[in-house]
């Protein structure tokens, strides 16, 4: 019997394949837009492993030069024979065969310091140190570099991309720095009775491992946004699910009272449509498990070199298959359709065996449903609010929790104001066809509600992202107009040079502002003091958050100091607040942003620089000059001192590659903006399909009434428009309170700066007009189906009455 | 003469799986007159229902002619039949097709106002003469049966059609209801001038109107 109840309930699918391409493929869509970023965040997560693993002394205490500069090799020996357990590390990028590499050199031998070298073991440590030499590579670096370089390139599936490692004196040689040394790894267990740190290297200080330099911990909030964006796309394909079950449930309605009449227990009926699900569910995940690598592989690229300029964390451009995700995919499907099937299961089960299919009834419940939403609706949306003041400094998971709060209630409150609307219209409407039309459109709004919430959430993420990337864009270029206030910039690698190149420099430039960062703690955190020389350009340009009179004769007479702004909302400080650099605490002058750094800074003038740190030297400067003497400029340096080209930059090359940096982060995020988008077009897309075979009986009368299916057709095509407008009306506070949050408390939270809003009417206009364009394009195969049916089609309605 | 049908034939194609084409109108020919009621009967499949969709321009026949009020509409686009249909012909159907997102009041105004001749004035006589005065605010869910069927009749008579077409308007009532409704639709069509074409299976209820005629096979007997 249950065999035959299958083939019979089965068979609904056979004769609506529309409907089974409809569920299949919402499913899929959604599995594969979660499915994607799943992969993109894995294949990421395991970039850092592998770099954490290989590079392990980042998890290391390490000996560094205050000054941030190289340590000299005659200070690491001098450690050495003090008993101090350390060993050397030389790091630094170049161009090998057009690739910008980073090399890392260390000394094998100075294990057990060095444990974990862990590639390099297979092949033995005599090839490594010994000439030529060997360096080792993950595959697609080694592929683009073997044959190009010497020595031999060895393939480590344990490397992170870009990355070489190689014994330090070949990587001293490929450098071109043989005497210096960028840190000293300190192994765990040192002699009690060695010298102490400051009296054998004065010029050196410890670097614990800051919870700053995890790379996972750093990117974090980037998946963070990746699966957020994920969890909304999943939720808008979710939208097209639970349309599609719902009306196929409402559809078989009467078989199901005939297959319960003739003896089918409601049990077995509700575990043939659960094995029914099932199917879809695993056949739906299969497919979207399948799209989602095509997407993440299309998009992996972006991300890896997001994850590089932004974070400096090594991320491959290649995409593995992992179980995890796969199997995530999968149970994401599974329990997708669990939430999208599971209330029409139980109405099901719940049916008595004589209750009428009713859909009018139906909608009269949804109508009085709309009060009680509209409630919920509101609740949710009292308790976004709420969430966004209750935590301060911010909270990540409080601003998320606020933004699923306002999203799921603005979802829910739509139909009640698309009601309200439609309502309105209808009192105002003149006119027979009018009059129907608002009326009309009305009764559709509970078949519609679902692609309409779709709509809604899709347009508000598009608004609120776009919102936040432009406030972004346009903050971030003015601020980088702030900070790089120099017109070229010269790192001389020393001191020793940094002095040689000044008399070449005093030539040329109008004015040279001295240049030194270091490594301090700033109220207890591990950070970097800057000097800031006196000068009218720092004034005129530095961005300063709170503005305020005296702050640069401050400043220069070493009353105080500036902060950034990540340090202020880590330590809560305010100005006038005192902050400790290294122990000495000195007054805040004002707050600065400092956009796209991750750690506290500080900023202090030249004598109080020179009295907390008085042996830095400076290295770099920032010189005002005219650009157009540069190449003079740097063929002088690179010619009589040794400069690389990489030590000589001018603004326009570092405006234009932090710009580049800028754009590919959100390259990624505009994506998937354009995929949710398309995602809720094909929900309108398949619920007017789904409607449209429900609403012959009611449009057949019109026409036998003198209406002909072109205007019918067209009606509809204006439906969708019109629908899809005011969604788009409605989805404008929502993306703004979206870019609100993202601006003033996820960013805060999760990068410790705050953003200007920046409103781009322009945008939304368009926004507005591409929304309506998707609602038409979706609505024009069914309007053009219904203005070309054929009589017989619409005459089925009067005849299949009898 | 209102509606002069003239040799008329319909005939559908093969269903898939069969190979006889159904030949459901042969050479039909009739005729009405304004302020005549004439009762079309026949067994289930004669091709009474087909008649009536012919003569409201909802299908087209094979050949002959269908005159309204003068005029061939055989030839006729498809614009051009909406237009007769809204201003010439009121339908009333057996399910009573109302469209149930406008209230009574609506309805009843709809295919007069659809047709730029709406009549307040004659409307609220209508809507008043079948009872339905009382219930204008009301969505059709909420009416009955017989009620629905009151509200159809009103929609075709408000817009004072010249031909009424009426297939089975009282298949889906009792009797009595039945009965109450065909003298609510006889005394507004007589008074409104109109011709009435009424299909129905009840030798009784075509014994009220003014003439009858039998189709059977496709042919009238």
């Amino acid at each position: 019997m249950k065999r035959a109840a299958a083939h019979a309930l089965w068979s609904h699918w056979r004769r609506h394949p529309g409907q089974a391409l409809t569920l299949v493929l919402g499913l899929a869509l959604a599995t594969a837009l979660w499915t994607g970023v799943q992969a993109i965040n894995a294949e990421a997560r395991a970039s850092y492993a592998r770099a954490t693993a290989v590079l392990t002394q980042d998890a290391q205490t390490t000996l560094i030069a205050r000054d941030g500069g190289t340590i000299p090799v005659a200070t690491y020996v001098r450690l050495r024979r003090a008993g101090w357990q350390v060993a050397p590390v030389l790091e630094g990028t170049t161009r090998l065969a057009g690739r910008t590499v980073t090399l890392l050199g260390l000394d094998p031998l100075s294990g057990p310091v060095l444990p974990q070298t862990a590639p390099l073991g297979s092949g033995g440590i005599a090839p490594f140190i010994g000439p030529p030499g060997q360096l080792y590579a993950a595959p697609d670096t080694a592929a683009q570099l073997n044959g190009a370089v010497q020595p031999e390139i060895v393939v480590s599936d344990d490397l992170p991309p870009d990355h070489l490692i190689g014994d330090i004196a070949l990587v001293a040689r490929l450098l071109g720095r043989p005497d210096h040394l960028t840190r000293l790894v300190l192994a765990p267990a040192q002699a009690t009775d060695l010298p102490p740190l400051d009296q054998i290297a004065p010029a050196l200080i410890r670097a614990d491992p800051a919870p700053g330099s995890d790379l996972a911990g750093l990117t974090d909030s980037f998946h963070l946004n990746l699966t957020a964006f994920a969890a909304l796309a999943f939720a808008v394909g979710l939208f097209i699910v639970h349309s599609a079950i719902g009306l196929a449930f409402e559809q078989r309605r009467p078989m199901y009272r005939t297959l319960r009449a003739l003896g089918l227990s409601a049990r077995a009926l509700t575990g043939l449509l659960a094995l029914e699900l099932l199917a879809v569910a695993l056949m739906a995940g299969l497919l979207g498990v399948a799209m989602g690598y095509g997407i993440a592989a299309a998009l992996l690229p972006d991300v890896a070199a997001t994850l590089r300029g932004l974070y400096g964390a090594p991320a491959r451009d290649s995409l593995g298959l992992r179980p995890g995700w796969i199997a995530a995919g999968l149970l994401m499907s599974l329990l997708g359709t669990v939430v999208a099937g599971g209330q029409a299961l139980w109405r099901l089960h719940r049916l008595p065996i004589l209750a009428s299919a009713a859909p009018r009834a139906w909608r009269r419940a949804s109508t009085k449903g709309l009060g009680w939403q509209g409630g919920l609706a509101g609740l949710l949306l009292l308790a976004a609010g709420l969430l966004t003041q209750t935590a301060a400094p911010p909270h990540l998971g409080s601003a998320f929790a606020s933004l699923a709060a306002m999203m799921l209630g603005a979802a829910l409150a739509l139909p009640p104001l698309l009601a309200g609307l439609l309502a309105l219209g209808t009192r105002l409407a003149r006119g027979p066809v009018a009059q129907w039309f608002w009326a009309d459109s009305q009764q559709q709004l509970p078949g519609l509600s679902l692609a309409l919430m779709a709509l809604l959430l899709a347009l508000a993420a598009n608004i609120g992202v776009s919102t936040m990337v432009g406030s972004f864009r346009t903050t971030f270029t003015g601020w980088l107009d702030q900070r790089l206030v120099a017109d070229v910039y010269i790192d001389a690698g020393s001191p020793e040079t940094a002095q040689a190149v000044l008399p070449a420099l005093r030539q040329t430039a109008t004015a040279i502002l001295p240049r030194i960062t270091t490594e301090a703690r700033l109220n207890g955190h591990p950070g970097e003091v800057q000097l800031l020389s006196d000068d009218h350009s720092y004034r005129d340009h530095w961005p300063l958050l709170s503005p305020a009179a005296g702050v640069w004769e401050g400043l220069a007479e070493g009353r105080g100091a500036l902060i950034n702004e990540q340090l202020a909302y880590r330590s809560g400080l305010a100005p006038g607040d005192p902050v400790t650099l290294d122990g000495t605490a000195l007054p805040i002058l004002a707050i600065y942003s400092d956009y796209g750094n991750p750690r506290p800074q500080a900023i202090v003038g030249a004598a109080t620089f020179a009295a907390l740190f008085p042996d830095r030297a400076v290295q770099r400067y920032g010189l005002h000059m005219d650009p157009e003497d540069l190449p003079a400029l740097r063929l002088d340096l690179e010619g009589r001192f040794g400069l690389r080209p990489d030590q000589i930059i001018d603004q326009a090359s570092i405006k234009a590659a932090s710009l580049r940096v800028f754009e590919q982060t959100f390259t990624v995020t505009a994506a998937l903006n354009v995929l949710t988008l398309g995602v809720a077009g094909v929900a309108i897309l398949t619920s007017l399909l789904t409607l449209a075979s429900l609403r012959l009986p009611q449009i057949a009368p019109l026409w036998a009434l003198g209406m002909t299916r072109a205007r019918l057709g067209q009606l509809e095509l204006l439906r969708a428009g019109v629908l899809a407008l005011f969604t788009a009306i409605l989805a404008l506070p929502v993306g703004l309170a979206l870019a609100w949050i993202l601006l003033a408390r996820v960013n805060v939270a999760a990068f410790g700066w705050r953003l200007p809003m920046v409103l781009f009417p322009g945008d939304w206009a368009l926004l507005g007009g591409i929304a309506v364009l998707a609602a038409l394009a979706a609505a024009a195969w069914p309007a053009r189906r219904l203005a070309t049916r054929p009589a017989a089609d619409l005459l089925k309605v009067f005849a299949s009455e009898r | 003469m209102l509606l002069q049908v003239q040799s008329l034939t319909k005939t559908y194609p093969a269903a898939p799986g069969t190979d006889a084409a159904r030949h459901v109108l042969s050479g039909v020919s009739l005729t009405l007159d304004a302020g005549e009621t004439l009762a079309l009967t026949g067994e289930s499949g004669s091709g009474k229902s087909t008649l009536m969709t012919l003569i409201a321009g909802l299908d087209r026949p094979d050949s002959g002619q269908i005159r309204i009020e003068g005029a061939d509409i055989a030839g006729w686009p498809d614009r051009r039949l909406a237009q007769m249909r809204r201003r010439q012909i009121g339908l009333i159907f057996q399910q009573f097709n109302l469209i149930p997102s406008l209230d009574v009041a609506a309805n009843l105004a709809f295919q007069a106002r659809l047709a730029g001749r709406f009549d307040q004035g004659w409307t609220a006589i209508v809507a008043q003469r079948l009872g339905l005065d009382g219930h204008l605010s009301l969505y059709p869910e909420q009416l009955s049966g017989g009620q629905q069927q009151r509200v159809a009749i009103g929609r075709a008579l408000a817009a004072r059609p010249a031909l009424v077409l009426a297939d089975e308007p009282t298949g889906n009532l009792d009797e009595a209801t039945a009965d109450r409704v065909i003298d609510l639709m006889l005394e507004l069509v007589i008074d409104s001038g109109a011709g009435l074409l009424m299909v129905t299976h009840s030798s009784r209820l075509a014994a009220r109107l003014g003439r009858r005629t039998h189709l059977s096979h496709g042919r009238l007997a």
